[in-house]
């Protein structure tokens, strides 16, 4: 729970922790087993990057102490980094425009 | 009029601006870093996924032994890693100096099994052929993006370990205290949720079926 003293806490007991990181370690596990499982390409793609959202999300959350800092930095940290993050998805178009669009597919006749 | 006054020009404590978000200053600027840090590794694997998608002969070279199984107990290293971090710092914390160093130890240890383990990988992959512009099965590009995103994330384990070595002992001999420590994990933790991106996109992506 974010607090407004902003003192993260960490007289949480181990067991806490202990937890935190089998969970970390099991949702890791689970991306190895995704790469083996006979998924295409893009459903793969969703599948990891989600488990390592949830597991980013938990090393965040209680290893780096951010769910019991000050609420209002809390919410600098996630707007700021997500808005950067964010921004950088615009070149996606253009890298499926290089593999099957046009012009000058790598995989189309070039022109002369 | 105390000496203080005179030394900021007759302006009182009160009326100074508070720190943001009243944090610890060294925290907040560990915790900038890393905000900047995550986008230096975000443009780093979003130009990876942009050549990667746009590459039609993009190489899927890895096999589940030896590099899968590497990339396996690397994680698990890293991840544990972690938890020795955050254990040191909760000692630390409770003032436990002596349970903080050894935990704080035993972290740059694990550190350092990660960046051994790595490295052989790269020897590994650099005797099977790839360099940073071709490789023997496809795209030039696999080696570049491989080896700068492995590489900026083996640089900042390398940084950490002996980060963690200089502020674990500085902490011992009293010239740091809990706080530092805290900050120290803040960033070592960051490496490891680097690492949890780094392990799907880069080599579970690219999988030998």
């Amino acid at each position: 729970m974010a607090k407004e003293s902003g003192a993260a806490n960490y007289a949480d007991s181990i067991t806490k922790y202990i937890i935190v990181y089998v969970c970390i370690l099991a949702i890791a596990g689970l991306q190895f087993v995704i790469a083996y499982s006979h998924l295409d390409g893009s459903q793969m793609f969703l599948r990891m990057f989600s488990l390592a959202l949830l597991e980013a999300g938990l090393g965040v959350i209680f290893f780096m102490h951010l769910g019991s800092e000050n609420r209002r930095f809390v919410i600098f940290v996630a707007v700021f980094t997500l808005f950067v993050l964010g921004a950088m998805q615009y070149s996606w178009t253009d890298s499926f425009r290089m593999l099957v669009g046009a012009p000058y597919s790598s995989t189309a006749a070039q022109p002369k | 009029m105390s000496h203080a006054d005179v030394v900021m020009g007759g302006h009182t404590p009160e009326v100074m601006e508070d720190r943001p978000f009243a944090f610890p200053t060294k925290k907040l600027a560990m915790w900038l870093f890393i905000i900047s840090d995550a986008a230096t590794f975000a443009a780093c694997l979003v130009a990876y996924g942009f050549l990667r998608n746009g590459s039609p002969n993009w190489p899927t070279p890895f096999k589940f032994s030896p590099t899968i199984i590497n990339a396996m107990i690397m994680t698990f290293v890293l991840i544990t890693s972690s938890l020795t971090m955050l254990l040191g710092v909760r000692a630390a914390k409770l003032g436990d100096k002596a349970g903080a160093f050894r935990w704080t130890m035993i972290t740059a240890v694990l550190g350092l099994l990660f960046a051994i383990l790595h490295i052989r990988e790269w020897i590994g992959m650099i005797h099977e052929g790839v360099r940073l512009f071709s490789n023997p099965w496809g795209s030039g590009l696999f080696g570049a993006s491989f080896f700068s995103i492995t590489g900026l994330h083996l640089l900042h384990v390398t940084s950490g370990v002996v980060a963690l070595l200089a502020v674990g002992l500085r902490y011992k001999r009293g010239r740091y205290n809990a706080d530092d420590l805290e900050v120290m994990g803040l960033y070592w933790h960051f490496v490891d949720l680097v690492w949890m991106f780094v392990v799907p996109f880069v080599y579970l992506l690219n999988v030998a079926h």
